[in-house]
């Protein structure tokens, strides 16, 4: 199993850290795991990206053009990335955040409307774990307890009280995904 | 800490830095390397190893600390990135000179100038070739996943204190800044005894320790220069590290170091599904180079592609190993740009096996 990540959106919408919760995620089930961000200038309210691999395997490069996976948090990020997901692949996307739908008929392509719904959540900043929730619905990567384990890992001591809002906004996501478009 | 950790490589160097029993960092911020400096400093050293972190007015000033530390006998390490490096320079050769051993981390982002804060691999040539003045040679080592960088600082620091010359960790902007699980070496002592050579003071029952690289009388220097060139014979001889992957049925070789031996290792994959049987020659000590070890292969493979993230600088050492018994070009993106495991296959096949 090698699994190829891209997940894009603003700096601020918890991209890296829903990237780094993944790779813990992989560490507690014995994966071998890589997460390269674009790093650059810009902080909150520029673009972020990072490109995770979850591999049985040692993991080659960590740099790559195509993907298994999308996770599409932005519009910008659609009209980047929609064209690099392999044939037969996966497109999620925050359904609130994108004015121009996806079009690719060739891959999978499920929506989570997760900024409308951080907004009921006791914090909006669940939002990435609520997104992160409908990706670990569709693929079963992980046991449940792997991904709180990895969120216990990546939640600097201070924050662990959030870790149950943070758990139920992943069981949100995995009860809101709404399949747009599959092939098979 | 038995388990494995996520982290970037910058903090990777930092922490096997502190589990090292490193006496003394000094530094500078650059991107992208920062992380080094940050990490030491939230990393409460009072209550571990009392290792001294000092952010220094200037890169200049963070070598010549470096230097002071490295006499007194310490176990002394800084990190940068290209421009900060080749204001060391100066420093540098004067350890060399001297023969002090220390630990130098590059961060390497596209250059020339301040160029720009992505990676790039275009420090080849400052770290092999000299950089600084005169006849001296930088041990350099070149890691290609997180867990090296964090295992070559020990290593770095064996090689310094058991040949007293500077030893320098080439990396990349990208290798720094991604995650990776990484495992690390129990906590080791900072060191209580202090070289013979150290300046820790004279005593009445020895001779006074001088520490120089200023040396008027010629026939002085000339006996100095030639030590220092058995000391780098004998490193030559002993010391060179390199990886071979998917060799044995290889009719090509990439030969890469570092983030771009990670991305050759994808596009064998690719090139394979093709039936194109090629395989990886990964240097990790940059120097000394595995000259010898390169050769051999040219018994073997139809040519090689060197493929560095710049615009051609391991390749001359490349072609100076296989001594133009079998074709050798390069390839490289430059100024920041990643070159994708397409487009190396690409050139492999345009260059070396169509060329």
């Amino acid at each position: 199993m090698t699994e190829e990540i891209i997940i894009a959106g603003f700096g601020g919408q918890g991209v890296l850290s829903m990237g780094k919760i993944l790779c813990y995620s992989g560490v507690m089930e014995g994966q071998e795991v890589s997460w390269m961000p674009s790093y650059g200038p810009e902080m909150r309210g520029g673009t972020a990206n990072v490109t995770v691999i979850l591999s049985d395997k040692m993991i080659s490069s960590p740099i790559i053009n195509t993907y298994d996976t999308a996770i599409i948090l932005n519009q910008q990020s659609m009209d980047k990335f929609e064209s690099a997901i392999k044939p037969g692949g996966l497109l999620i996307y925050d359904g609130n955040s994108i004015i121009r739908h996806p079009e690719r008929d060739d891959i999978n392509i499920y929506r989570v409307d997760a900024t409308e719904e951080a907004t009921k959540m006791e914090t909006t900043k669940t939002f990435n774990m609520i997104m992160l929730g409908g990706y670990l619905k569709v693929k079963k990567l992980f046991k449940l307890e792997s991904v709180i384990k990895g969120l216990k890992k990546s939640l600097p001591e201070r924050y662990h009280h959030l870790i149950p809002v943070n758990v139920k906004a992943i069981h949100r996501g995995m009860e809101i995904i709404k399949e747009v478009a599959t092939i098979s | 800490m038995e388990e494995y950790v996520l982290m970037k490589g910058n903090e990777a160097i930092a922490e096997a830095a502190i589990r090292a029993g490193t006496d003394g960092y000094f530094g500078y911020p650059i991107t992208p390397q920062s992380e080094v400096l940050e990490y030491l400093t939230a990393a409460r050293l009072h209550e571990r190893t009392g290792m001294v972190v000092l952010q220094a007015e200037s890169e200049v000033a963070a070598i010549n600390m470096l230097y002071g530390g490295a006499g007194a006998g310490k176990k002394v390490l800084t990190t940068s990135s290209g421009p900060g490096i080749s204001l060391m320079q100066e420093g540098i050769s004067y350890m060399a000179g001297s023969e002090l051993p220390c630990l130098i981390v590059n961060v390497v982002r596209g250059g020339p100038g301040l160029g720009t804060i992505q990676p790039a691999q275009s420090d080849y040539f400052q770290s092999t070739k000299g950089g600084g003045h005169g006849d001296y040679r930088l041990i350099t080592l070149a890691p290609a996943s997180v867990q090296e960088m964090a295992d070559f600082v020990s290593l770095g620091f064996d090689l310094a204190f058991k040949y007293r010359n500077p030893v320098m960790i080439l990396t990349d902007g990208a290798l720094g800044q991604m995650m990776e699980k990484v495992k690390f070496k129990p906590q080791q002592p900072r060191s209580k005894k202090s070289p013979h050579w150290a300046t820790t003071g004279k005593t009445p029952d020895r001779e006074r320790i001088f520490i120089t690289s200023l040396n008027l009388d010629p026939a002085c220097q000339e006996r100095f220069n030639i030590k220092l060139k058995a000391k780098y014979k004998e490193i030559s001889e002993k010391e060179v590290r390199y990886e071979k992957i998917e060799c044995d049925d290889a009719d090509y070789l990439f030969v890469a170091y570092g983030t771009s031996s990670r991305i050759c290792q994808k596009s064998i994959q690719l090139a394979r599904n093709e039936g194109i049987k090629v395989g990886l020659f990964r240097p990790i000590t940059l120097w000394p180079f595995p000259y010898k070890e390169i050769m051999e292969m040219t018994g073997q493979v139809k040519g090689m592609l060197s493929v560095e993230m710049s615009a051609g600088q391991m390749v001359e050492d490349v072609k100076l190993a296989v001594e133009a018994k079998v074709k050798v070009d390069h390839y490289g993106r430059m100024g920041g740009i990643v070159h994708s495991p397409e487009e190396i296959v690409k050139a492999l096949k345009q260059k070396i096996i169509g060329g």
